[in-house]
C-alpha cells in the first residue's frame, strides 16, 4: 500500500515536471502517437498487395495489433523507464535510490514517469476500436469479458518481462537493447496471426517465451477461430496462471540481483 | 589536402574505436537485429506466399531485403544517433564553440566521425545479423564483382545521405536549443520513407513515386535494389548518381546552414 503510494507520488512529481515544458509534452505525444501509427499503416499498405495474411483478415490483424500495442503501451506507461537501470549503475545514481525509504523497485518503475507515452496506448487503442467496430463479433457475456482479462493480464506479462529485461543489467550493465528483443520484439510478433509463423515457433512462444498468452488466445476466444496448435481449449484462459508465473520469476530476478549488486566504481 | 585526408582518416578512425568499446551493448544490438530480422522475414513470406512477386520482388528478395534493412538500420542510424548526436549536444552545452575555433572544417569533422561510426555498425550490427539470416534462409547475393562494389559505393553513399539529412536536424538546434522534437519526428520520416516498415516496392501508385525521389530511398531500398541486381547496367550507375546528387545537395545546405549559424548564433551564456 504504501509502495502504491509512493509510486503515484513519484509519477505525479514526473507529470507536473513534464507539464512545465508543455509544447515539448504535447510534440513528443503526438511524436509517439505517430511512431506507433506507422507500424499500422506498414500493415495497411502490405494488404494493399493481398487480401490475407495467415489467413486473416486485415479488420482481424487490426484486432491483434490494437490489443499487442495497448498491452504493450500500459506497461511501457507504468514502468517503461526501468530499462535506464544499467546506466543509473553506470552513472553510480543506483546507490542514491538505495538509501530512500521507498523500494528499489516502486522508485525505477515511477523513474522519470512519461506520461507522453498515452501516445501510443491512443494509437493502439483506436486501432482496437476499429477492429470491434469493424469485426462483426457474436459479443456473448463470455466474449466481452475477455476483453478486459486480454488488456490485464497481456500488461501483466508485458511488466514481468520489462522486469526481467532490466534485472539483467545487474550483472551487464550495457545490455539494455537485449530487453528491447523480448518486449517490443514481442509486441510486434503478437501484432501478427502466429499462423504465419512455423509450429515450432508457436510452440516456443507458447512454452518458453509465453508472448502468445498476451493477446492470441484471447483473440482466438473472442474471434471465434480455431488453434492452429489443437491444445485444448483451457490453455485460452491460461493467462492468469502464465502471468502469475512470470511475476515470480522476475520477482525472484530482481531481488537476486539487488542482492548481487555491490555498486559501481571497483 | 593530403594533411587534412590524414586527419580526416584519425577522426574516422578513433570514432570506430570509441564504438568498439561497448561490447555488451553491440552483442545485444545484434541479437535485437536478429529477432525483428526473423519476425519480419515470416510476415514477408505470408505476404510473398499470397501475392508471389507482389512489388516486383520475388520470396527470395523479399527475405534478403529484410536482412539488408536490419543491417542497415544502425548502419544509417535511422533512429538518429552518430556523431550528429553529439554535435547538438555540444550546441545545447555551449561546447561547440570550441568545435567553431578549430582551424578545420566543422562538416568535415562531423562526417569523418560518423563514418567511422558507421564503419563500426556496418561490420558489427551490419553483417552479424546478415549471417544469421543466411544460415536460416536462402539468401540472394550480388551476381558479379561489379555488383558487389556498386553496392559498397551504395553504402557508404547511404550513410552520406544520412548523415546529411541528421546533420541538418543536429544543427535546428542552433535555432530551437532542444532537438528532440524535431529528431522524433525526422526519425519517423525516416523509419517510413526509407522503406525500413515496409519495401517502398509495396507502395501503391503515386505513392511509390513520390517516396523513391525522397532521400529516404537512399538509405535502404537503392542499395537493396542494387544488391538485389534490381539495377543493371546504365540503372545501377543511375541509381548511385541519385544518391551522389542527393548527397551533394544535402552536405551543401548543411554547409549553409553552419555559415548561418556561425554568424547569426550567440553561444549561451555569452
Amino acid at each position: 500500500m504504501a509502495n502504491a503510494r509512493a509510486y503515484l507520488l513519484l509519477a505525479r512529481m514526473w507529470i507536473r515536471v513534464s507539464m512545465s515544458y508543455r509544447t515539448s509534452f504535447v510534440v513528443l505525444t503526438i511524436g509517439q502517437f505517430l511512431i506507433s501509427g506507422l507500424d499500422f499503416v506498414a500493415i495497411v499498405l502490405m494488404f494493399t498487395n493481398i487480401d490475407a495474411l495467415g489467413g486473416f483478415s486485415l479488420t482481424e490483424i487490426a484486432f491483434l495489433y490494437g490489443g499487442s500495442t495497448l498491452c504493450l503501451g500500459l506497461a511501457d506507461l507504468i514502468l517503461g523507464n526501468i530499462e535506464r537501470l544499467g546506466r543509473r549503475i553506470r552513472l553510480g545514481t543506483l546507490d542514491a535510490m538505495m538509501v530512500r525509504p521507498v523500494s528499489v523497485y516502486v522508485q525505477m518503475c515511477a523513474d522519470e514517469f512519461a506520461l507522453r507515452r498515452l501516445g501510443r496506448i491512443t494509437q493502439g487503442g483506436l486501432v482496437f476500436a476499429w477492429a470491434v467496430h469493424a469485426l462483426d463479433i457474436d459479443w456473448t457475456a463470455a466474449r466481452l469479458a475477455m476483453v478486459p482479462y486480454l488488456l490485464v493480464f497481456g500488461t501483466a506479462i508485458f511488466l514481468a518481462i520489462f522486469t526481467m529485461g532490466a534485472a539483467v543489467q545487474f550483472w551487464t550493465a550495457d545490455s539494455s537493447e537485449l530487453a528491447n528483443a523480448f518486449t517490443y520484439g514481442g509486441s510486434t510478433l503478437a501484432q501478427f496471426p502466429m499462423t504465419i509463423y512455423p509450429t515450432e515457433a508457436i510452440k516456443a512462444l507458447t512454452f518458453v517465451i509465453p508472448i502468445t498468452f498476451v493477446n492470441w488466445y484471447p483473440s482466438l476466444f473472442i474471434l471465434d477461430r480455431s488453434d492452429p496448435l489443437g491444445l485444448p481449449g483451457a490453455v485460452r484462459f491460461g493467462g492468469p496462471v502464465v502471468a502469475a508465473l512470470l511475476a515470480a520469476m522476475a520477482a525472484g530476478i530482481w531481488r537476486t540481483g539487488i542482492r548481487h549488486y555491490r555498486s559501481t566504481g571497483s | 589536402m593530403r594533411a587534412t585526408g590524414s586527419l580526416w582518416f584519425a577522426v574516422a578512425q578513433r570514432s570506430f574505436r570509441r564504438y568498439s568499446t561497448y561490447r555488451a551493448a553491440t552483442l545485444a544490438g545484434i541479437f535485437t537485429n536478429c529477432v525483428f530480422g526473423l519476425i519480419f522475414c515470416f510476415v514477408y513470406i505470408a505476404v510473398w506466399n499470397q501475392n508471389p512477386d507482389a512489388g516486383g520482388y520475388d520470396r527470395t528478395d523479399a527475405i534478403t531485403y529484410v536482412w539488408l534493412g536490419q543491417a542497415m538500420i544502425m548502419t544509417v542510424a535511422v533512429w538518429n544517433g552518430g556523431a550528429t548526436d553529439d554535435l547538438a549536444a555540444r550546441i545545447k552545452s555551449g561546447d561547440v564553440a570550441v568545435d567553431l575555433y578549430r582551424p578545420v572544417n566543422l562538416l568535415g569533422w562531423y562526417l569523418a566521425s560518423d563514418l567511422g561510426r558507421a564503419l563500426f555498425h556496418l561490420l558489427t550490427r551490419g553483417v552479424a545479423p546478415t549471417v544469421f539470416g543466411a544460415v536460416i534462409f536462402d539468401l540472394r547475393y550480388p551476381a558479379s564483382t561489379l555488383t558487389w562494389v556498386q553496392f559498397a559505393v551504395s553504402a557508404v553513399l547511404a550513410v552520406t545521405v544520412s548523415f546529411g539529412v541528421r546533420m541538418l536536424v543536429s544543427a535546428s538546434a542552433f535555432w530551437l536549443l532542444d532537438d528532440t522534437g524535431i529528431k522524433n519526428l525526422a526519425a519517423v520520416l525516416a523509419m517510413f520513407f526509407s522503406g525500413l516498415v515496409v519495401p517502398l516496392v509495396l507502395f501503391p501508385g503515386w505513392t511509390r513515386d513520390l517516396a523513391s525521389v525522397l532521400p529516404w530511398a537512399s538509405y535502404l531500398q537503392v542499395p537493396a535494389d542494387i544488391w538485389l541486381g534490381k539495377h543493371v547496367g546504365g540503372d545501377a550507375w543511375m541509381a548511385l548518381g541519385f544518391q551522389a546528387l542527393w548527397t551533394l545537395v544535402l552536405l551543401a545546405f548543411c554547409h549553409g546552414v553552419l555559415q548561418l549559424a556561425n554568424r547569426k548564433v550567440v553561444v549561451q551564456g555569452g
